[in-house]
């Protein structure tokens, strides 16, 4: 993991009320190859573009969306699921041409193409006859 | 190809990450989980005025969800998320669900359903339900004995 958001308590302050904690959630994703690219589909409902980084270093991707908090101060009467940051990373073996990648972030489904280098793409080796 | 090694803390957070999912983050709260948990799971709250119901729908257009308030007492949500139609590749991870949801659910109060409103943003959606008037808390004046 290269990112971590929880805040830090500066030394000798006292550590914030709960209301400062927000849990972090893994997001699911689909993952397709091409021979061009590889192509990532992730879930992160609440996540505006804005609110969304995504860095490719050291053959790692990361994810990392920001959702703030909707309900503060509410009590739930039925509560089910948790809101709080979503954060993944993937370590991709296939070489990627980093200043290619394209990201779309559409009602909460982010679209991430990360398109393969001209060297690690498949090449048709030609065999010459006798 | 991905190189897939077995990261031991990647799946103890992703463990922990289940756990918040399904019991919530809220044990000071004590949310009350519904008799089932279905498909999207559900936020409940209210305010004097209001009820609120929140889903998370990453990828499902607003077309597609169907509202309905029965009775004034029950909700029911139907949507429907395709997946993509992909040719000429191979899928690494597969994760996501995809298919037609229908959910039906008590409200704890009684709606006035010709009012009832839907937001969907971010792929959350929001739907506000006002309470019927005769379940409103209403105040009740004390008038002093002018005497």
């Amino acid at each position: 993991m290269t990112t971590t958001t929880m805040t830090k308590s500066q030394a000798g302050e006292v550590a914030g009320a709960e209301n400062t904690f927000q849990a972090t959630f893994m997001p699911r994703f689909d993952i397709w190859e091409t021979e061009e690219e590889l192509l990532l589909y992730g879930d992160l409902p609440g996540v505006s573009p804005d609110s969304l980084d995504i860095r490719f270093e050291n053959k790692e991707l990361t994810i990392h969306g920001r959702v703030g908090p909707r309900h503060e101060g509410i009590e739930f009467l039925y509560g089910e699921y948790g809101v709080g940051d979503f954060h993944r990373s993937f370590a991709i073996g296939e070489s990627i041409d980093s200043e290619r990648i394209s990201a779309e972030l559409h009602q909460g489904v982010l679209t991430l193409h990360l398109p393969k280098s001209e060297r690690a793409k498949p090449r048709r080796i030609t065999v010459q006859g006798a | 190809m991905f190189a897939t090694r077995w990261e031991p803390l990647a799946e103890m957070n992703r463990l922990r990450n289940e756990m918040d999912r399904l019991f919530g983050r809220w044990g000071r709260l004590e949310p009350r989980p519904l008799a089932s948990t279905g498909y999207p799971p559900l936020n409940l709250w209210e305010d004097d005025d209001h009820l609120y119901v929140e889903a998370e729908l990453p990828g499902f257009d607003m077309e597609g969800l169907e509202i309905y308030v029965t009775g004034g007492r029950q909700l029911a949500l139907r949507g429907e998320r395709r997946s993509p139609e992909l040719k000429g590749g191979t899928w690494h991870r597969q994760e996501r669900a995809f298919g037609s949801f229908s959910r039906t659910l008590e409200l704890p109060s009684s709606v006035d359903s010709d009012r009832v409103s839907a937001e969907f943003r971010h792929g959350v959606l929001t739907v506000t339900l006002p309470k019927s008037e005769e379940v409103k808390p209403r105040r009740i004046e004390v008038k002093a004995d002018s005497t």
